[in-house]
């Protein structure tokens, strides 16, 4: 009797809820699998597909995104065994999970912590509250891919952004099987969009990009380019969360400054009167 | 209109030195290559002041100084004693308070009755504010022990000089950080006095430091490598410029830069309050204010009764001597500023739209602009798309709330909004979907310390004002 064959699986980018290859058809070879290698009209894609996903994500409740966070989570544990089979540390895939956890219960309490009633010396009402900045792109960091890569999506999605983010070029496949489990987390289609590729690339592009708010550079270790991604952000005035430091502890406490520099403060005013 | 007998204010109160050093280490210095400019009252077009022009050699020692100043005596001193130098600043402000509204409406131009009733009463409250931070950042919600950032650089406008001052330097002391400000070139005045302030209040040498000039100083004092945080509020043009200048640095960064605000007014609004509401959204301040309500949005069952009332209104106002109590709207900041106004709305008449203005007669000398509806005007429009800053309001149309949406939100400003309307539900509904940082329904151009302001999208980012205005100063 012959060995059975096995099914291999074909890696592909994550735009707008499906599994698309590049536009260009190209693709390049590492961690022993052929990835898709994404080009600047992919990256623009995203774009467009992030953006039609804004209202509905930005617009619905706050219960109902911390629902699918957390759902997420319960995802993302099923399917442990697939993270492991690719060589991420079991210490890594847990801490993955917990830190879905942990944002999940952060979208109906943001909004109580950072905002809030301000005492205006006057009769009026007054009244701040977060909202998300629209279109974030974000440069994930090269390692650790996994824990990495949940580390700056979920903190920039809780609010109600949207994002295309730019996954570690070495070790990609971490962020291709995450869309898997995105898609089967009741997560609407164009929440998250993942290109696989060069960053020298796609991050450029999505800098300059007009319809874009804001840009994560974590992934960035290269200071020089960090700059000038940074410039290309001034043009229409992006919010930039600027490189991790070398060495970043990924497995510590993150703080808020992820989510809050991603949140736009909105405070409305009315008078009190009979 | 009732003819009102003169009633200036007097400005014996004030006494303006013939000319002004730098305020760098605790005292008024020469700048290194003697460079100087005026300062003159745009009402009069009088020279008020010689002013030192810093350059970047000044510039240098002034971060010098600040840094010392952090090192040594500001960042270790505690939060409590910090407060109290905050405290006493708020309280030399309220004492002097008649001579910095003066002197204020002298070097602006803008009416008495508005830097008397809302400049430095805010600019006091603003003091008192932080103040009370300087000893609780603990509690402020930015984990424990948040840390100052150190030397902040901070840039700062002509139309609220005192104002933006006190959002600039207020937080940023409370916070732990020392200063170095450069206010414009056209309104330096009030800044000077703040200095002497500094002085008789007793605030240790450095920590606060005054760099007078134009862009050139304002370019060497964001550019300089000493600096921590760089906060500026101005054109967005400039803002960019910023961003580009500090991409790659440590710096900090918090802008608050233009707007072109939509002012909307629905069909079941009380016409009364919103034309008044109108008329202090564009012509407070002769609307050099970034969030004036510059896009009127009227509904267009409407239209007609509320340009009416608003016309009848806009023929009430008395423009004139800043310093007259009556004055409701004053000079114009600077020629280069009239200009700016004169060419946009020269552009509003050329695309089509139709100009409208009361009689009203304008003094010979000083600058001057009459308040200025233009009515047909479309999105296209430059008037409707770029910020004039000016006495002058864009008046556009809509029949649904879908449409009011859409067409305040067609700019790439995003600082603030009004909404006009009776009805509760959709006030919330409105304010949910508009891209814009500070919305006032049924009221406008309201401010207070403790309410954060500031914008989305080109309007800038970061906010001044409330706990929120803390975290711009806060390594957090």
């Amino acid at each position: 009797m012959s060995e059975r064959v096995a099914v291999r699986k074909t890696y592909k980018l994550f735009i707008g809820g499906k599994f698309p290859r590049s536009e260009s058809g190209r693709s390049y070879i590492v961690q022993d699998s052929n990835v898709v290698l994404a080009s600047r009209k992919d990256a623009r894609d995203a774009v467009v597909a992030a953006r039609a996903a804004v209202k509905g994500w930005a617009g619905a409740t706050a219960y109902n995104r911390g629902q699918i966070l957390y759902r997420v989570a319960e995802m993302l544990e099923g399917r442990r065994e697939q993270f492991v089979a690719l060589g991420v540390p079991a210490d890594e895939i847990d801490a993955a999970i917990d830190r879905w956890v942990w944002y999940a219960g952060w979208s109906d309490k943001l909004p109580q912590v950072y905002g809030g009633a301000n005492p205006v010396a006057g009769p009026y009402f007054n009244l701040s509250a977060p909202e998300p900045t629209g279109v974030v792109a974000v440069a994930a960091p090269e390692a650790p891919a996994l824990l990495g890569l949940v580390s700056v999506i979920a903190p920039a999605i809780v609010t109600g952004n949207t994002v295309v983010v730019a996954a570690s070029p070495a070790q990609p496949l971490p962020a291709v099987t995450l869309a898997e489990v995105l898609a089967t987390s009741d997560l609407p289609g164009g929440v998250v969009n993942i290109l696989t590729g060069r960053i020298t690339e796609t991050v450029p592009t999505l800098a300059a990009h007009m319809d874009v708010n804001a840009i994560d550079l974590t992934g960035v270790s290269d200071a020089e380019l960090a700059a000038e991604l940074e410039v290309k952000a001034a043009e229409n005035l992006k919010r930039v969360l600027r490189p991790a430091p070398a060495g970043h502890d990924w497995f510590a406490d993150p703080g808020l400054a992820r989510m809050t520099t991603l949140l736009e403060t909105k405070t409305v005013w009315h008078p009190k009167g009979v | 209109m009732f003819e009102y007998a003169p009633a200036p204010e007097s400005r014996s109160v004030v006494d303006i030195k013939p000319s002004y050093g730098l305020f760098v280490d605790g005292t008024f210095v020469d700048p290194t290559d003697g460079g100087s400019f005026k300062s003159i009252n745009p009402a009069s077009e009088e020279v008020l002041a010689e002013i030192a022009e810093a350059g970047s050699q000044d510039v240098d020692r002034a971060v010098r100084a600040a840094r010392k100043a952090y090192e040594k005596v500001w960042g270790p001193m505690p939060g409590r004693d910090r407060a109290k130098y905050l405290f006493r600043i708020a309280r030399l402000i309220q004492e002097r308070s008649r001579e910095l509204a003066v002197l204020e409406s002298l070097d602006n131009g803008k009416p008495i009755k508005e830097s008397r009733d809302v400049d430095v009463p805010l600019v006091a409250a603003h003091f008192f504010y932080y103040a009370g931070w300087a000893d609780k950042l603990d509690h402020a919600g930015f984990g424990p022990a948040p840390r100052p950032l150190g030397v902040a650089a901070q840039v700062i406008p002509w139309n609220f000089p005192l104002l933006m001052l006190a959002w600039k330097i207020a937080p940023a002391l409370a916070a732990g950080n020392t200063v170095v400000l450069k206010p414009a070139e056209t309104t330096p005045l009030t800044a000077l006095l703040f200095a002497e302030i500094c002085q008789q209040a007793d605030l240790p040498a450095g920590v606060v430091n005054i760099v007078t000039g134009a862009g050139d100083t304002g370019r060497a004092l964001v550019e300089h490598p000493g600096v921590d945080k760089v906060a500026f509020t101005g054109s967005t043009e400039v803002g960019k410029a910023i961003a580009r200048a500090v991409a790659g640095t440590r710096k900090k960064l918090t802008l608050e830069l233009g707007g072109k605000a939509a002012n909307i007014v629905f069909d079941d609004a009380p016409v009364d309050q919103a034309v008044e509401g109108i008329v202090n959204g564009i012509f407070f301040n002769q609307g050099h204010v970034c969030c004036a309500g510059s896009r009127l949005l009227v509904q267009e069952s409407v239209a007609d009764r509320v340009l009416e009332s608003l016309k009848r209104r806009m023929a009430q106002l008395r423009v004139g001597d800043p310093l007259d109590k009556n004055t409701d709207i004053g000079a114009i900041n600077s020629a280069a500023q009239l200009e700016r106004i004169r060419e946009l709305s020269e552009a509003g008449a050329a695309e089509g739209a139709e100009r409208w203005s009361p009689a009203c007669e304008l003094p010979d000398r000083g600058f001057w602009f009459a308040p200025t509806i233009f009515t047909g005007v479309t999105q296209a429009h430059r008037i409707a798309r770029e910020e004039i800053f000016g006495p002058v309001l864009s008046v556009l149309t809509f029949r649904t709330p879908a449409e009011a949406v859409e067409k305040a939100n067609n700019t790439p400003y995003g600082l603030s909004a009004g909404i006009w309307t009776d009805k509760g539900s959709r006030i919330l509904w409105l304010a949910d979907r508009l891209r814009a940082g500070v919305v006032w329904a049924n009221t406008f151009n309201k401010f207070d310390p403790t309410s954060p302001f500031g914008g989305y999208k080109e309007s800038g980012y970061g906010r001044e004002g409330g706990r929120h205005g803390l975290e711009a100063y806060l390594n957090v």
